[in-house]
């Protein structure tokens, strides 16, 4: 075992716990408040995992749409993780299926963040991967499903005044900082967030993430292929 | 039954290229152009309507935008995120109690 990346990874997602925490009393809440139960609760967190689509699906189920139309619309919201899936795959493509699968039951906003974060800013070692992936996967996993079964159990009782879910877009910060390297990724992270906030504004919702995505990546590979369209010879000094 | 449509197909987006992946061990460089992109635009769309819509609503003058603005200059400065997260909620804070 290589308790160095065991540790790291523990040690990147604990501070998104601050914010992943009351979001959990709240996904775990939402579910009993509308009558479905504790094992409702339980079984969203452990089979979805993912806690904007479960709050959506409860939302829909609560109003009489179908379960189909749930489902949809959860899907919906976690279309983001095709573009995880795709972002972390050359980087685990050594790893066995079994342990890529797994991986990607692990796949969350946090454990994609703090990974590719690692894997190409940081010192990174192929071997060390998925130790690191999976110890700060399996404990964001573990909080999630204590915080809603707790929530579930006795409602969330996070007091209003005290602002902890802020902590979730800070830790998405710190991330998002050192990953503006280049010309063509403060494009990428312009154009993401004014689609997102646009998206929003358009009642979007939780897919907004994805539209400010796909509109950042357009805009970053775009500038990209001009800025080398410019320049004459690509074995060249690089403006 | 919601739960296990919704699990199944979430699993399948999260899987989908991770399950390929040792079919693409080898990324054509248009592929890695658009993948170099997704961290900063992906991380933008998290950060962006939380800082600039709290609530749903827009606003530029407003205590989420300014604890934002304040927190990515200490992320900058430092990397360190316990410090960006106690300067961030403690502007946060003030700034609600002002």
């Amino acid at each position: 075992m290589r308790f160095d990346e065991v540790r790291a990874g523990a040690a990147s997602i604990a501070p998104m716990l601050v914010g992943v925490v009351p979001f959990g009393l709240v996904a775990g809440a939402t579910p009993a408040a509308n009558g479905f139960g504790v094992w409702a609760a339980v079984g969203l967190s452990s089979i979805v995992f993912a806690g904007a689509s479960q709050l959506a699906t409860v939302d829909i189920l609560a109003n009489g749409g179908s379960g189909v139309v749930a489902a949809l619309a959860a899907c919906t919201i976690n279309l983001r993780m095709l573009l995880y899936s795709a972002s972390l795959a050359p980087l685990l493509a050594g790893e066995p299926l079994r342990r890529r699968l797994g991986a990607a039951y692990l796949l969350t906003d946090q454990a994609y963040a703090v990974s590719i974060t690692r894997w190409t800013t940081e010192g990174d070692r192929p071997e060390g991967r998925i130790p690191f992936y999976v110890s700060g996967g399996l404990l964001l996993w573990a909080v999630w499903q204590a915080s809603t079964v707790v929530g579930a159990l006795i409602g969330s009782a996070v007091p209003d005044d005290l602002p902890l879910d802020f902590a979730v877009p800070l830790v998405f910060l710190v991330l998002l900082v050192p990953a503006i390297t280049s010309r063509p990724a403060a494009a990428a992270a312009l154009a993401g967030g004014a689609a997102a906030v646009a998206a929003a504004a358009t009642g979007a919702g939780p897919l907004s993430v994805m539209v400010g995505a796909v509109a950042g990546v357009i805009a970053g590979a775009t500038t990209e292929a001009v800025a080398e369209g410019r320049r004459p010879d690509p074995t060249g000094p690089a403006l | 039954m919601a739960i296990l449509l919704a699990g199944a197909g979430t699993f399948a987006m999260r899987a989908s290229f991770l399950a390929a992946a040792s079919r693409l061990a080898v990324v054509p460089p248009f592929a890695q152009r658009l993948l170099r992109q997704i961290p900063p635009a992906a991380l933008a769309s998290i950060v962006a309507p939380a800082l600039l819509r709290p609530g749903g609503d827009f606003g530029l003058f407003q205590p989420r935008l300014a604890a934002g603005l304040l927190a990515a200059l200490v992320a900058w400065r430092t990397r360190n995120v316990g410090l960006t997260l106690a300067v961030g909620l403690g502007a946060l804070v003030a700034l609600q109690a002002l």
